[in-house]
């Protein structure tokens, strides 16, 4: 379970986490929705570490992640990023075994290879693709051979950073449907940023809204149309109108 | 007034500031040689990128300059008829003084500028941060084997460059200023001891290390977008060489006092 209690940040004068407190259960797919610019991805980067907090806790499994063996916490946990964030020297194999290939979880190279390839055929890709290079593909599969890396050594803990941004519809629901099979085969748990509704409604199992640096809402994703929440209908309604203001 | 003297503090504190975490990240990449893991493949790489790929333009340069050199030293040395000393001064000249700084600044231009490019470009584009959550820590993976490449390959590719500008002196020499090609050579051995090699090597590894440093830490520190990468390559290019000549002229008290 990750559990996150009264995280802040502020970047000089802006308050970006002003006291986020959310619990994710082990195993349930969370998406976390908000207007660009309110945080999400800051929130993620600060459960990994690539950004420090400026007050609150983080646990994970009850456990202070800024006490945790680093190597171990990240060991756990895999992570799609908005660009794919793809190694440009590395073929497309390598970028999928790259943990594979170093470190605590490091195998033989064929061995990690194969991996790679298997990995690239759940998300839907032919072996032909292990040995090009991540320029030479399009933005869907950079984003599947991303997907693909994420989950090369079975994590635990799976985040998607705005998994269908710059993508066409029928890809954004390719992606959408492939994380939520890969979520429930594998039984991992997920948290999701986007403000992609389609991705919310297709991935999610429960939902949190962050609005102003904090929790705005948050519960079950059936719930969501009847939240009675001024701010979560105008959001997943996307009207113009309302108590969030259009132009932030 | 006040104004003025404040924007001057301001200025002296954020220089300062610049030098410590300059310093910082030096003392980082340095402590990382001394820790497990290390990625032997990243190092061959930057090995041949950083000392193999810059030997034609470190020749290159070097052999013009020996040229030259050779030619301003006779018009030089005609004026009191000292023409003779030509070998022995580009020998000494380009060993202890221009192959290491000129082949520095050719390096520093290319390689500086293409370290930072990368890295910048990794860093805007979340690179950095996958390393991070794919539990390896950039410095180790990216910084060290680039640093640690062009400290131990600079002192080579200035040794050679001395030897291709020496060389190029000869020719001019003996092509075109009708020295006997075997007095230039024995007067080229002769007056060159084995410090003055030495020191231009020991130059050539400072270099190598501060062009490097630059090229990693301002690809890390780079801002976003094209023109945060632009500004990182600029600035990169423009702290290694100024290093390489402030340094250069510190060395050189030390070599020249010693």
């Amino acid at each position: 379970m990750i559990e996150l209690r009264g995280l802040h940040k502020s970047f000089g004068q802006n308050n970006v986490l002003a006291g986020v407190d959310l619990s994710i259960e082990r195993g349930k797919s969370m998406v976390i929705i908000g207007g660009s610019g309110t945080g999400k991805s800051v929130l993620l980067k600060s459960i990994l570490g690539l950004i420090t907090p400026d007050q609150g806790q983080i646990l994970v499994d009850g456990q202070d992640v800024t006490q945790a063996d680093r190597d171990a916490f990240l060991a756990r946990f895999g992570m799609l990023f908005q660009g794919g964030a793809l190694f440009d020297s590395l073929p497309v194999w390598q970028n999928i075994a790259f943990r594979l290939m170093r470190g605590s979880l490091k195998r033989p190279k064929d061995e990690a290879r194969d991996i790679a390839i298997e990995k690239l055929r759940r998300v839907g890709l032919k072996s032909d693709v292990a040995d090009r290079f991540p320029a030479e593909l399009s933005g869907g599969m950079q984003k599947r051979v991303s997907l693909a890396r994420a989950i090369a050594a079975e994590p635990e803990i799976i985040f998607f950073d705005e998994p269908t941004t710059g993508l066409d519809p029928i890809m954004s629901g390719v992606i959408n449907d492939l994380i939520r099979e890969i979520v429930v085969d594998m039984g991992a748990t997920a948290m999701t940023i986007t403000h992609d509704m389609t991705s919310v409604r297709t991935i999610a199992d429960d939902i949190a809204m962050l609005h102003a640096g904090r929790i705005q809402w948050t519960g079950p994703v059936g719930d969501m149309d009847q939240s009675g929440d001024r701010y979560i209908d105008q959001f997943i309604n996307g009207r113009a109108e309302g108590p969030i203001e259009a132009i932030r | 007034m006040t104004g003025a003297l404040g924007a001057l503090g301001s200025a002296v504190l954020a220089m300062l500031a610049s030098i410590g975490r300059v310093v910082i990240f030096a003392a980082n990449t340095v402590k990382h040689l001394a820790l497990h893991p290390f990625y032997p493949r990243e190092f061959f790489q930057a090995l041949v990128q950083i000392g193999w790929l810059s030997l034609p333009v470190v020749g290159l340069t070097a052999f013009f300059t020996g040229g030259a050199l050779a030619l301003q030293i006779y018009a030089g040395g005609a004026r009191f008829s000292a023409e003779a000393v030509v070998p022995s001064i580009v020998a000494i000249g380009m060993v202890r003084e221009l192959g290491p700084v000129l082949g520095g600044l050719m390096v520093a231009a290319r390689v500086a500028s293409s370290i930072a490019a990368e890295i910048g470009t990794m860093k805007v584009t979340e690179q950095i941060d996958a390393l991070v959550t794919l539990s390896t820590d950039p410095m180790k993976y990216l910084t060290l084997p680039r640093v640690l490449a062009a400290t131990l390959s600079l002192p080579i590719l200035v040794a050679v460059g001395d030897a291709i500008g020496i060389f190029g002196g000869f020719l001019v020499g003996v092509n075109r200023l009708d020295f006997n090609s075997a007095a230039y050579l024995k007067n080229t051995v002769d007056f060159l001891e084995t410090a003055d090699v030495v020191s231009g090597m020991v130059k050539g590894a400072v270099f190598g290390f501060i062009v490097a440093l630059m090229g990693c830490y301002h690809g890390m520190n780079s801002g976003r977008g094209a023109q945060g990468v632009g500004r990182a390559t600029k600035s990169a290019v423009v702290a290694a060489s100024v290093l390489i000549l402030a340094s250069n002229y510190i060395l050189t008290e030390v070599f020249f006092t010693s």
